[in-house]
């Protein structure tokens, strides 16, 4: 009852590569939630299908306990879903404290004078204060996957997307980000986080799922998850071939 | 350390005084300017107009349009038929065609917004051949060789003909102020916001609650309504209208497109620094005749080699000013 979200036989193809495939889970509110599996296996498509930049072909999504799935993008952020993109989408032409305060005026909905101080407050949790005059297109790959961060927490969301953003960290930035991410985890925010650095993923998370072609293979503790042969074997194997 | 958010810089400031002494000199023109200097200026406001409104079109909500010739048009021929059929003052006419404007744009967005890209582009362009074909239909506005206003209608204006050019030189100027600070307050408020948003990228707008649909129809239709207006304005100076001349893709369309383009896409500098470059090589090559339309021509190659973002886009990049206040700069101040 006290689902976030609540996904069922969730379906979607591309031609006759299924990206979901009868995918059903529901996450409660406050929970983090950790998604792994192959490239290619559907994760980022199943935040697409969430945030509605892509519509199912059949299957429902249901968010705090009303159906989404006919709603675009823009409404369900504004009720509450953000996502960080994998690969970072900035307003280029646009400044840093710019591109967040479109999450914070339109996503979040708050006047000028609340987005302005709500931004400034964003940017030093997320390390970008120094960077908020500069064009978002000048930034670095790491830059501008905090501004993915940054953004996606401006719009206030209740249930906050991240799309491996801690991809190409050096160990102490991985773990400043863990830090950071921990402390929106404990401000009530459930998460769902798409990442390959498990370590970072594990440090962070209550919950795992694993995704093979679109599938879920398996939903539970992250400790034992990580230690099942099947995993083993589909995703680290993968991984390690990679 | 406290920081605060300001919008105005010191160019913009500068910029406002001298924008503000040149409306001024502006306003005075019929006292110090010849006839056909005036007739002159009127047009270039009117390009600037119609400059800033396919800028904020196809530079930030991405509308591509290469049809707005249809509205040009139609506020052309709705004022002739507003003046010769129920005999409205054209002046009085300009807000009513306006809103007319708006009103034909509601279905017409309804209908085009449906394709995308190039599809878009076509479709625009489509309906404006349709507005001519029906516009040609009208007999009673002279059919497919056009019509001119009454002398009763241009006399309502003012009697006497040097006053009658001076009321359509200043409304030229007031439509053209009125375009630029609508624009700005429309790029300053919140939907200016999230229309800047999407002109830098339409995913990540949508994905932070931002309606693209509804930001690009709001657009769409006052752009329409405005360029309506122009175009009433435009026939009111000629005083002849025809089909062709009304719905004409280059006069209308493709040297607004080049003005903007050569000036610098998205942004509001852009326009207005085009259409100034237009002018000055128009007015200083036009006796070449045909190797004047060769020069625009290696002038628009050139700029989109050496400088993709137009001349505004380049002064921007390399010394970060702006005219006008729309962005937001963060003041850090230490205490
Ligand atoms: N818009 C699209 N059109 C066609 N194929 C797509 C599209 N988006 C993703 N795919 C394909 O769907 C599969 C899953 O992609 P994705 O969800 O990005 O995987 P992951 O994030 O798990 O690496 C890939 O084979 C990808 O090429
Ligand atoms: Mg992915």
């Amino acid at each position: 009852m006290n689902a976030v979200l609540s996904i069922s036989s969730l379906c979607k193809s591309f031609g006759t590569v299924k990206v979901a495939d009868a995918i059903s889970f529901d996450v409660p509110m406050g929970q983090s939630l950790g998604i792994i599996g192959p490239n290619g296996a559907g994760k980022t498509s199943l935040f697409n299908l969430i945030t509605g930049t892509l519509r199912a072909d059949s299957g429902s999504i249901k968010y705090q306990g009303i159906d989404v799935s006919t709603n675009n993008s823009a409404t369900r952020c504004r009720a509450g879903i953000a996502r960080s993109f994998q690969i970072p989408q900035p307003f280029t032409a646009m400044s840093v404290f710019e591109n967040v305060l479109v999450g914070a005026t339109q996503g979040a909905g708050l006047t000028q004078r609340e987005a302005e101080t709500v931004c400034l407050e964003i940017l030093t949790q997320t390390g970008l204060v120094s960077r908020a005059n500069d064009l978002a297109g000048a930034l670095t790959l790491l830059e501008r996957k905090r501004l993915e961060l940054a953004r996606a927490l401006a719009a206030n969301p209740k249930l906050l997307l991240l799309d491996e953003i801690a991809g190409g960290l050096t160990e102490n930035e991985c773990q400043s980000l863990v830090a950071t991410i921990n402390d929106i985890k404990s401000s009530g925010i459930t998460i769902i986080w798409i990442e390959h650095i498990v370590h970072a993923l594990l440090a962070v998370v209550d919950r795992l799922i694993v995704i093979d072609f679109g599938q879920m293979i398996a939903d539970g503790k992250p400790k034992p998850i990580m230690n099942s042969r099947q995993v083993r074997e589909i995703y680290m194997g993968l991984d390690a071939d990679a | 350390m406290s920081a605060r958010v300001t919008r105005s810089s010191r160019s913009s400031r500068a910029f406002a005084i001298i924008a503000g002494c040149a409306v001024v000199i502006l306003i005075a023109a019929p006292w110090w300017a010849g006839r056909a200097d005036m007739r002159l200026f009127s047009e270039i406001f009117l390009y600037l107009s119609l400059a800033c409104l396919w800028n904020l079109l196809a530079g930030y909500a991405g509308l591509v349009s290469v049809g707005q010739q249809a509205f040009v048009g139609f506020g052309g021929y709705v004022l002739f038929g507003l003046a010769i059929f129920w005999g409205v003052s054209p002046l009085f006419a300009l807000p009513i065609i306006a809103i007319l404007g708006v009103l034909v744009a509601v279905p017409v967005a309804a209908l085009i917004f449906r394709l995308r890209g190039a599809y878009f582009a076509i479709g625009t362009w489509v309906v404006a051949e349709i507005f001519r074909l029906l516009a040609s239909q009208i007999s009673a506005l002279g059919g497919g060789s056009g019509t001119s206003l009454p002398v009763s209608v241009v006399k309502s204006i003012a009697s006497s003909r040097a006053t009658r050019e001076s009321v359509v030189y200043w409304t030229a100027l007031a439509l053209a102020i009125l375009v630029i600070i609508t624009t700005v307050f429309v790029l300053r408020s919140r939907k200016g916001l999230a229309l800047t948003a999407i002109r830098d990228n339409e995913l990540a707008a949508g994905s932070l609650g931002v309606e693209i649909w509804q930001t690009k129809f709001i657009v769409y239709v006052l752009t329409a309504g405005l360029t309506s207006a122009i175009g009433a304005l435009i026939f009111l100076q000629k005083i002849r209208i025809t089909p062709d001349a009304a719905f004409s893709v280059n006069d209308w369309t493709a040297f607004v497109i080049f003005m903007v383009v050569i000036g610098g896409i998205g942004t509001l500098e852009g326009p207005i620094i085009g259409t100034l470059i237009f002018f000055v090589l128009r007015e200083t090559l036009a006796d070449l005749g045909t190797i004047y339309l060769m020069i625009l021509g290696l002038v628009a190659i050139a700029i989109m080699l050496f400088a993709p973002k137009g001349v505004w886009g380049y002064v921007k990049s390399r010394y970060g000013i702006e005219l006008f206040p729309i962005t937001h700069r963060v003041k850090f101040e230490e205490e």
